[in-house]
C-alpha cells in the first residue's frame, strides 16, 4: 500500500472520527445496543437457569448474543458510515476525488472494525461482573468466531451499499432487514437439528451456522472443532467476493444512470 | 503532452438515457489557462456534460481526453489534478469548515495542508467560520466553503456547475473576481456551467452554447455578439434557442 493510498484511507478515517466527535448520540449508540442486549439476555439467562439449566449452561446464551452481535455491529457500522455520505450528499465529492472504490471499502471496513470493538468489548467486559460470564474464556477460537462474523457482516454490507448506490435511500431499510433474514437460519440459540429439513439445507450454506455450531461444541462439550471454522471462512470468502461483485456492478450501473451526483431517494 | 496541447479534448460525446439524448454528439476542446463558459437553459445538457467530465457519469459514446489521458478508461490518472463545485453536492454538515478542509486536503494528498487551509480561509473570508459546522452556515457561506474545498489541491482543471446560483449579486461578483484571480495566479483552466448570461459574459473568455444536448455555437463573448449582431449574450442565447427549437 503506497503513501497516497494510506493518506486517502486516513482522510476518511479522520472524517468519521470528526463525525463521531461532533455527535454524542452517535458515540453513545456504539456501545449502547450491545450492552442493553447483553443485560436483557443476561437476566433471561438467569430466569431460565432454574427451569432449563441446559439452555444456559456455561453462559451459552449470553455468549451467543455477544458473538451474534459482532456480525450485526460490523454490518451496521460499515453501512451507516456509507449512509452518512448519502445523507450529507457528499458521495459525489468522494467519487470525483482520487479515492479509489477499493480504498473506500477498506476505509469503511476499518471504521466498522473500530466501531465494533468499541461496542462489543465493554459489553463483553460488563458481562463478567454482572452475570459471571466471560466470552474471553473461549480463548483463541473466540477470535476465529469474531472475525468470521465480522467478515459475514462486511459481505452483507458490500451488497447493501451497492443496492443503496443503485436504488438510493429508498432501499435504506435493507440495512436493518438483511442481517435478521440470516438470523433464523444461523442457529444462534439452538442446534442445527432443531430446524426443519428445508431450513437445514439453507443453514448449511451459511457461514454463521458453522460459527455457532463450533461455539456450542466448545462451550457445552469442551470440544474444539477447527474444521467448522474453516468451513465458515471458506463460505465467507465466497460471500465476500459476491458482495464485492454486487458493489462493483451497482457502482458501474450508478455511473451509467447518473445516480452518483444526486444520490437521494 | 506539450503545454500547447489542449487540456481537454472531447469528441462525439453522447449520453443517452433510454431513447432520450441528454448530450448529443458534443465535441470541443479547452486550452490551458482559459475560463470557458458552458451556457444553456434548463435541460441543455450542461450538468450531464460536467458529470461525464468528472467521471460521475459514463458516456454512451465518444471520447474524453484530459491531460493527454483517456479519461473514460483511466480517470484515476488525472483526478488529483482537478476538482469541482456544484450546488447538487454538499459537504458533510456536522463537520466544521476546518475539519472538512482537513479531510479533503488529506484526500487529495495536499502537502503543507495547514498552510494551504489558512491561505484558503483568508482568501475566501472564512477565518471567523472555521470552527462552525457547515449546517450552521448561510448558502453564501456554504458556497465559499465549497469553492475553498474545490481549490484545496490547487487544481489545474476546475469544473464549476452554477456556483453562484441562489447567491446575492455582491457575493456572486466577489466569487467571479476570486475565480479570475485564481486563473491568473495559477494558469488553471476553468469550465463554468451556468444559465446566467451576464455572469458568463463577465467572467469567461470563451463560451460554448448548448441547447437540447448539442453545442449550438462557440466563441468569445464579443465574437458571438458580433456574429449575431446582438448587444448582449442573452439576446444571442434567445436567438440560438429559437433556432434550436427551445422554449
Amino acid at each position: 500500500m503506497n503513501s497516497s493510498t494510506t493518506g486517502r484511507i486516513s482522510a476518511l478515517l479522520l472524517r468519521y472520527f470528526f463525525l463521531l466527535r461532533s455527535s454524542w448520540p452517535r458515540l453513545l449508540e456504539i456501545a449502547y445496543w450491545p450492552t442493553v442486549q447483553m443485560i436483557i439476555w443476561g437476566f433471561t439467562s438467569i430466569h431460565f437457569s432454574n427451569s432449563s439449566p441446559e439452555l444456559t449452561a456455561g453462559g451459552i446464551l449470553i455468549s451467543a448474543v455477544l458473538i451474534w452481535d459482532s456480525l450485526f455491529r460490523s454490518h451496521i457500522s460499515y453501512t451507516l458510515s456509507f449512509l452518512e455520505e448519502m445523507w450529507s450528499r457528499n458521495l459525489a465529492n468522494l467519487f470525483v476525488s482520487p479515492l479509489r472504490p477499493w480504498e473506500l471499502i477498506l476505509s469503511l471496513a476499518t471504521v466498522s472494525m473500530i466501531r465494533t470493538l468499541i461496542g462489543m468489548v465493554p459489553a463483553a467486559l460488563l458481562a463478567i461482573p454482572f452475570f459471571g460470564v466471560s466470552v474471553f474464556e473461549l480463548g483463541l477460537p473466540l477470535l476465529g468466531f469474531f472475525l468470521n462474523l465480522v467478515f459475514t457482516g462486511w459481505a452483507i454490507s458490500q451488497a447493501v451499499t451497492g443496492i443503496l448506490l443503485r436504488y438510493g435511500l429508498g432501499a435504506e431499510s435493507l440495512t436493518w432487514m438483511l442481517p435478521f433474514l440470516l438470523a433464523p437460519f444461523s442457529c444462534i440459540y439452538y442446534p442445527l437439528e432443531t430446524l426443519p429439513g428445508w431450513m437445514q439445507i439453507i443453514a448449511q450454506y451459511l457461514s454463521t451456522t458453522y460459527v455457532f455450531e463450533g461455539m456450542r461444541a466448545l462451550i457445552l462439550h469442551d470440544q474444539w472443532m477447527p474444521e467448522l471454522l474453516v468451513k465458515a471462512f471458506l463460505l465467507n470468502a465466497i460471500y465476500f467476493i459476491l458482495g464485492l461483485v454486487i458493489f462493483c456492478l451497482s457502482l458501474r450501473s450508478a455511473r451509467r444512470r447518473g445516480l452518483l451526483l444526486q444520490s437521494g431517494e | 503532452m506539450t503545454p500547447s496541447d489542449p487540456l481537454l479534448e472531447i469528441v462525439g460525446l453522447t449520453k443517452k438515457f433510454g431513447p432520450a439524448r441528454a448530450v448529443d454528439d458534443v465535441s470541443f476542446s479547452l486550452s490551458r489557462g482559459s475560463i470557458v463558459g458552458l451556457l444553456g437553459g434548463n435541460g441543455a445538457g450542461k450538468t450531464t456534460t460536467l458529470s461525464m467530465l468528472l467521471g460521475l457519469l459514463e458516456p454512451t459514446s465518444g471520447s474524453i481526453r484530459m491531460f493527454g489521458h483517456d479519461f473514460v478508461k483511466n480517470r484515476h490518472a488525472v483526478l488529483h489534478r482537478m476538482n469541482f463545485c456544484s450546488p447538487y453536492v454538499d459537504l458533510p454538515q456536522r463537520l466544521t469548515v476546518r475539519e472538512n478542509l482537513r479531510v479533503f486536503a488529506r484526500l487529495y494528498g495536499v502537502e503543507n495542508a495547514a498552510q494551504k487551509i489558512s491561505q484558503l480561509a483568508d482568501d475566501f473570508r472564512l477565518l471567523e467560520l472555521m470552527e462552525q459546522p457547515i449546517r450552521r452556515l448561510s448558502s453564501g457561506q456554504k458556497t465559499r466553503v465549497s469553492l475553498a474545498k474545490a481549490l484545496i489541491n490547487t487544481p489545474e482543471f476546475l469544473l464549476l456547475d452554477e456556483p453562484t446560483a441562489s447567491l446575492s449579486p455582491d457575493v456572486s461578483e466577489w466569487i467571479r473576481h476570486r475565480l479570475a484571480e485564481y486563473r491568473d495566479q495559477t494558469g488553471a483552466t476553468i469550465l463554468f456551467a451556468s444559465h446566467d448570461m451576464r455572469e458568463v459574459e463577465l467572467l469567461c473568455d470563451h463560451i460554448i452554447m448548448m441547447s437540447h444536448g448539442r453545442v449550438m455555437e462557440e466563441g468569445s463573448p464579443d465574437e458571438l455578439k458580433a456574429r449575431h449582431e446582438r448587444e448582449s449574450l442573452e439576446e444571442v442565447f434567445l436567438v440560438m434557442n429559437r433556432k434550436g427549437g427551445g422554449a
